[in-house]
């Protein structure tokens, strides 16, 4: 357990941690996000003893990290952003001189090989650390904090730099890990804590913007506010018909996807389930239904709506509004969450590409 | 500690710093030791004049064999694994701190076979002195070591605290000299007693003053002291 009390940090003037609170629990998973530069590393460094925080207190399951640091760091594998590697040995070299440097008490053979069949790096065990690629790196250096079996794990952007495939193993990994160890996780990448963590602390500006559980928090702001149909047809007429069911408040149809087929993104008043009746409706015109998919608001929406403090009241109106979201867009600093943004709105393409910077390749 | 100081014996020994180092000390040794020891119009057994001289060649290359072993951590983020891991600061200073000792007592091994060679030559040796100049060296160039790494706990850049390293050494070798121009007297005093060089002079010439050994041992603490609190003060800053 962990237990984060008023924790600050400056850096010089710079308020890069203000008076933030949070508690992790035994065997959660807690997703620690945030733009860069929020303070989510800073954090994470103070949690396992790497910085001094100004004020406040962190307890590793009881244990003052500044009164007793050797006690609580036997408690933590930590890997940073930046894995902390020396490329001049071999990962065998490496892990061992973990394993040491940890005092590890675990039978020292048996445990290395666990560790290195975990994150999969047993075909380079021999190899220089150096010449590995930087999949391979990251997964060293999650395999470096996963020696000595700590309770808890804190992970700082554990999938940058890996392939789809390995994102997923790594987060199914994690998710595995959660059952046993407390794990603390931080990422930029929304997709990612959705799938993984149990709970998430949003972190903007040094505060806390959000604390909930992954659920609670999608919950709080969803309820389908959109769909978005295409169908083959007439274009004026299909609109006409949809804009005619019980629900629907508004219905667009901006581009043709196919030849004579249009994406209609239909706007209903919340909690009103249209998808039968449009169902019926088109097949009784004998038009053709090829796609239906509702719009939940996801954690990007969410995210965008917390980090931007005022501007939108969480879980009171919706971001779909044109204005709005243009208004947001101007304010998100990352280049990145931007390209999310206008992916999700504009076209399936750009949510590709979207989804592609988001590392995620949409397996979730 | 221990891992540490394994891990930074594996270092120099699998990089060419070590090999580097000892080879130019062996030269340097090799080089008076025949042209004093073993010349041919007058052979002596008196190694003291072999051990003064390498008093100038360990303040030069003893800052190459420590330069890198706290940069490095900073550089390459390293000191993270360090200093998140159950290990206190002063583990770490002195892990880092016996492995160039190490090294640096292989370079001393030399003088082993020296003294075998002298000894079974002439059939009989000086042995305070002997022994006065083997301490003194030791003492000397651990103190050297620990100044070493404490100037590369202050940079990122190697060659930055090589430079630094090899400055401090040579103010602290030529502090004695310039203490005879100055004439104020408790500056003077205060410049003769820091100054390493009168100090290991004097174990060259078999005298084990007890007050310059505490001296050189009290160096190597208050340098590796000072090392944990740069450590201590960048995780505060």
């Amino acid at each position: 357990m962990i237990e984060v009390k008023n924790l600050t940090k400056h850096y010089g003037a710079k308020k890069a941690v203000n008076d933030i609170s949070f508690t992790v629990n035994d065997g959660e998973i807690l997703g620690f996000l945030g733009p860069n530069g929020a303070g989510k590393s800073t954090t994470m460094n103070i949690l396992t003893g790497y910085i001094s925080s100004t004020d406040g207190q962190v307890l590793i399951n009881g244990i003052d990290i500044l009164d007793d640091p050797t006690a609580a760091k036997k408690e933590i594998g930590y890997l940073p952003e930046l894995p902390p590697l020396y490329l001049d040995m071999t990962v065998k070299e490496y892990l061992n001189f973990i394993y040491d440097l940890k005092k590890c008490k675990i039978p020292r053979k048996a445990h290395i090989e666990d560790v290195c069949k975990l994150v999969k790096i047993t075909d380079v065990y021999n190899r220089v650390i150096k010449n590995l690629s930087k999949g391979y790196k990251q997964r060293v250096g999650m395999a470096q904090a996963l020696i000595g079996n700590p309770k808890i794990l804190i992970l700082d952007e554990p999938t940058v730099g890996l392939d789809p495939k390995q994102i997923l193993d790594i987060r199914n990994l994690i998710k595995r890990l959660g059952k046993k160890h407390t794990v603390i996780l931080s990422s930029h990448i929304l997709s990612e804590i959705q799938a993984v963590c149990d709970r998430i602390v949003i972190i903007n500006n040094g505060v806390i913007a959000a604390d909930d559980t992954t659920e609670n928090l999608t919950g709080r702001v969803t309820g389908v506010l959109r769909y978005t149909a295409r169908i083959e047809g007439p274009r004026e007429e299909i609109i006409k018909v949809i804009a005619g069911i019980n629900g629907v408040e508004n219905v667009t149809a901006e581009m043709e996807r196919e030849p004579g087929a249009y994406d209609y993104e239909i706007e209903v008043k919340e909690g009103s389930d249209i998808r039968r009746e449009l169902f019926k409706r088109m097949v009784s015109r004998n038009w053709v239904v090829l796609e239906m998919h509702s719009d939940k608001l996801t954690l990007e929406d969410i995210f965008l709506k917390i980090t931007m403090g005022d501007e939108v009241k969480l879980g009171s109106t919706s971001v779909s509004d044109e204005d709005t979201r243009r208004e947001l867009m101007d304010k998100v600093s990352g280049a990145v969450l931007a390209a999310e943004i206008a992916g999700q709105d504009k076209s399936e393409d750009a949510d590709a590409q979207a989804e592609a910077e988001n590392e995620n390749g949409g397996e979730e | 500690m221990g891992a540490i100081f394994k891990r930074e014996m594996k270092a120099y020994f699998s990089s060419p710093i070590a090999y580097i180092f000892l080879a130019v000390f062996y030269l340097y040794s090799g080089v008076y030791f025949v042209l004093i020891n073993l010349n041919p119009t007058g052979a002596t057994t008196d190694l003291s004049y072999v051990f003064t001289q390498v008093f100038t060649i360990i303040m030069i290359i003893l800052p190459l064999l420590t330069m890198r072993l706290m940069s490095d951590e900073k550089k390459l983020k390293t000191d993270q694994c360090l200093l998140t891991a159950p290990v206190s600061l002063s583990g770490i200073v002195m892990g880092k701190f016996l492995a160039a000792f190490v090294v640096y007592l292989c370079a001393m091994a030399i003088y082993i076979p020296y003294i075998i060679v002298l000894y079974s030559e002439a059939g009989y040796m000086i042995w305070s002195t002997v022994i006065g100049n083997i301490v003194g060296l030791a003492l000397v160039g651990a103190a050297f070591i620990s100044i070493g790494i404490f100037v590369s706990s202050l940079t990122e850049l190697q060659i930055a605290a090589a430079i630094f390293g090899v400055i401090i050494n040579f103010v602290l070798f030529m502090i004695d000299v310039f203490a005879s121009y100055v004439s104020w007297a408790p500056l003077r005093t205060v410049m003769i007693s820091i100054g390493f060089y009168s100090r290991y002079v004097e174990f060259t010439q078999g005298i084990l003053n007890i007050t310059s050994v505490i001296f050189f041992i009290s160096a190597v603490f208050v340098f590796n002291f000072l090392t944990v609190r740069v450590l201590e003060k960048r995780r505060w800053s």
